[in-house]
């Protein structure tokens, strides 16, 4: 069984909600970002999603733009990113870490060496936002073979038959983006949520994470009354630049688990 | 050689759709309602009539005799698209795109651009049909475009500044992907040239086939038989992908594509993605992409704002790989040199995107001699370009 199965099994067992955190990896620089994230994990995420920097980034609002130009600026490559997962992986065995980027930089490393090189660092899969279930399958079969998942991404717009399509193979959690729009913090979770996450768990078994404009505790709790997990991307980011991820997750554990804000 | 894609987009192996799976539906909807379109000889017929009577197609082909001496060699004959309504190409391709999103029930247009072309044909179009209108364009594009700012503000466009990267096409059009990212259930994008995600590249080039269509009878008509050589420049490559199609076929015809040298390639400074670029994944294709080592998107550079962008149509990438076209690059300099020469040899002020197939034709005109004949596609007018043509001489 891999780690975010286990992650999911063990969330179900204690009858938690999972805490997913998405993170620029190399945001400001890789020592500075290295510390935040291990600093979130710490205050307790389930699951990391390291951001993959890109100069291009399409599915991202100005937060998430901003840090991928900070780690940028300050050289980080897809091989660097490599090397903080190993790093991770020494000191914690059993979180699951998820690479999260665009395709081209996936693609120019090669398809079969980004399988076995995040399978040997001690990545858990791959999510990679501008390659629909169409386009998967050249990455897909090596990371298959390598033991990594592909994380699958369901939205808004989704119709339920393609919904189905898309998860028919799909491995580990599904992503649900919980509004129609790039990443970035919103005043409000939209409202029919629990429809929307029941018509996903007739067609998957698979856990179900939502993300895209949670920003805070009280509003990952409403994200995750009918949903496995929540994501939390920008508004992590944003704190970690402020110097307060570790903070920031113990305010969203706090949020997830009911518990009013330490005062 | 087939020249359609296969079912979901791909030319060999570039093309694609890679984009977030917020827009995949609208993409699959899209798609269906392009080829329900084009299936419905009423909606061909209302494009048609539309090419002819507000665009003022067909448009002529016109044999440059003193540029034609000026070279010394063969003849070469212009594909004046400056003389369409707006002044360039552009407008076929929005006319087209119009008019399907009026089928689709859409009420709302929004556009990137680089050279403001593109924003002008789109915001002319949405006055025509009544719809709203947003054009998404680079700061430094804002700066150096700004007659065609003026016009697009005229026809009730909303201009939205993009601030972020280079602040040219590339940054537009990320810009206007992530704005359809959240207003996609209401708006229809217009992307400008054929690139994108499917079905874009092969709907553009549709629209855009008209060039090559007319072209090719009037070059029949004009010299009893068919051109060496047909050039045209090439940024994401929509006027040439227009003007080749008609001559796809003709495997006697060299296609010539012409990419923005920029400083020299020499310098990294230019926008010849086939010949400098790698295979990669930008803006929804798999194409050829300036980047760098690592896939991060490296900025393109050329005195023309309408080719500086570090991507190229997916179907170019394939016909620069199958050799069914060739590819070269003509610096800012030597563009500038045949903007200049167009102007005083034939009292026609070219846009600096095409004066950089002006410049290739010449030297192909040179190479084939007399008794050749060349047709270069003039893809728009230069009054947009005067500002930068004089600040620069200044």
């Amino acid at each position: 069984m891999n780690r975010i199965d286990q992650t999911f099994s063990k969330l179900k067992r204690e009858g938690r909600k999972g805490l997913v955190g998405y993170l620029t990896a190399g945001d400001p620089n890789l020592a500075a970002s290295e510390r935040n994230i291990r600093a979130a994990i710490d205050a307790g995420l389930d699951v990391l999603e390291l951001g993959v920097p890109f100069s291009d980034p399409t599915a991202d609002g100005p937060t998430i733009q901003e840090a991928a130009q900070r780690a940028l600026a300050a050289g980080t490559t897809l091989a660097d990113v490599l090397g903080m997962v190993s790093r991770l992986r020494r000191d914690y065995a059993d979180i699951p870490i998820v690479l999260f980027g665009y395709a081209n930089p996936f693609y120019r490393y090669g398809f079969d060496r980004i399988a076995e090189d995040a399978a040997r660092a001690g990545a858990d899969g791959l999510l990679v936002v501008d390659m629909p279930f169409e386009e998967s399958e050249e990455l897909r079969a090596p990371l298959v073979k390598h033991g990594l998942c592909f994380i699958l991404l369901v939205a808004p717009t989704t119709p339920p038959g393609r919904a189905a399509a898309i998860l028919a193979g799909a491995q580990g959690f599904v992503y649900y983006i919980m509004v129609t729009g790039v990443t970035g913090a919103r005043e409000s979770v939209v409202s029919d949520l629990a429809a929307q996450i029941g018509a996903l768990r007739q067609v998957t078994g698979l856990p179900i994470a939502v993300g895209f404009g949670v920003s805070n505790g009280a509003q990952a709790r409403d994200a995750a009354t009918t949903a496995d997990a929540v994501v939390v991307g920008s508004a992590l980011v944003r704190a970690a630049h402020e110097g307060r991820a570790g903070a920031f997750v113990r305010e969203l554990r706090d949020g997830l688990s009911g518990r009013s804000p330490a005062a | 050689m087939s020249h359609q894609p296969d079912a979901s987009g791909h030319f060999g192996t570039f093309g694609g759709r890679y984009v977030g799976e917020t827009l995949m539906p609208a993409l699959i909807e899209l798609e269906r309602a392009y080829r329900d379109a084009m299936a419905d000889p009423a909606f061909v017929q209302e494009f048609r009539d539309c090419l002819r009577d507000y665009v003022g197609r067909p448009s002529p082909l016109y044999l440059a005799r003193r540029l034609t001496e000026h070279f010394g060699g063969a003849r070469i004959y212009l594909k004046r698209e400056d003389l369409n309504h707006t002044g360039a190409h552009k407008i076929n391709n929005t006319v087209g795109q119009g008019l399907l999103a009026r089928r689709m029930g859409k009420h709302r247009l929004m556009a990137e651009t680089g050279a403001g072309q593109h924003g002008v044909a789109t915001a002319t179009v949405a006055a025509l049909l009544g719809m709203e209108c947003l054009v998404y364009m680079g700061e430094e594009d804002i700066r150096r475009q700004a007659p065609n700012v003026k016009r697009m503000k005229l026809l009730n466009a909303r201009v939205v500044p993009v601030t972020s990267g280079t602040r040219t096409l590339k940054d537009a059009m990320s810009e206007a992907l992530r704005a359809w990212t959240a207003e996609v259930r209401t708006t229809f994008y217009v992307i400008g040239t054929v690139a994108g995600p499917h079905p874009y590249p092969i709907m553009v080039r549709d629209f855009q086939s008209v060039i090559g269509t007319e072209a090719r009878a009037q070059v029949l008509e004009h010299v009893g038989r068919l051109p060496d050589a047909v050039v045209a420049c090439v940024g994401g490559g929509s006027n040439a992908a227009g003007i080749f199609s008609g001559f796809l076929d003709d495997v006697a015809v060299q296609l010539v594509g012409v990419e923005a040298g920029g400083h020299g390639l020499a310098t990294g400074e230019h926008a010849a993605s086939i010949h400098a670029g790698q295979i990669g994944i930008l803006h929804g294709c798999r194409s050829y992409v300036l980047q760098s080592a690592s896939g991060q998107i490296q900025n393109a550079h050329s005195i023309s704002a309408g080719l500086d962008y570090p991507g190229v149509g997916p179907q170019h990438a394939y016909w620069a790989q199958t050799g069914r076209a060739t590819y070269c690059a003509v610096t800012d300099d030597e563009a500038m040199d045949a903007f200049h020469l167009l102007t005083q040899l034939e009292g026609i002020i070219p846009a600096l995107e095409s004066a950089h197939a002006i410049c290739e034709a010449g030297r192909r005109a040179q190479a084939l001699g007399k008794g050749g004949v060349v047709v270069a596609c003039l893809s728009g007018r230069g009054d947009k370009d005067l500002d930068s043509v004089l600040a620069m001489e200044r």
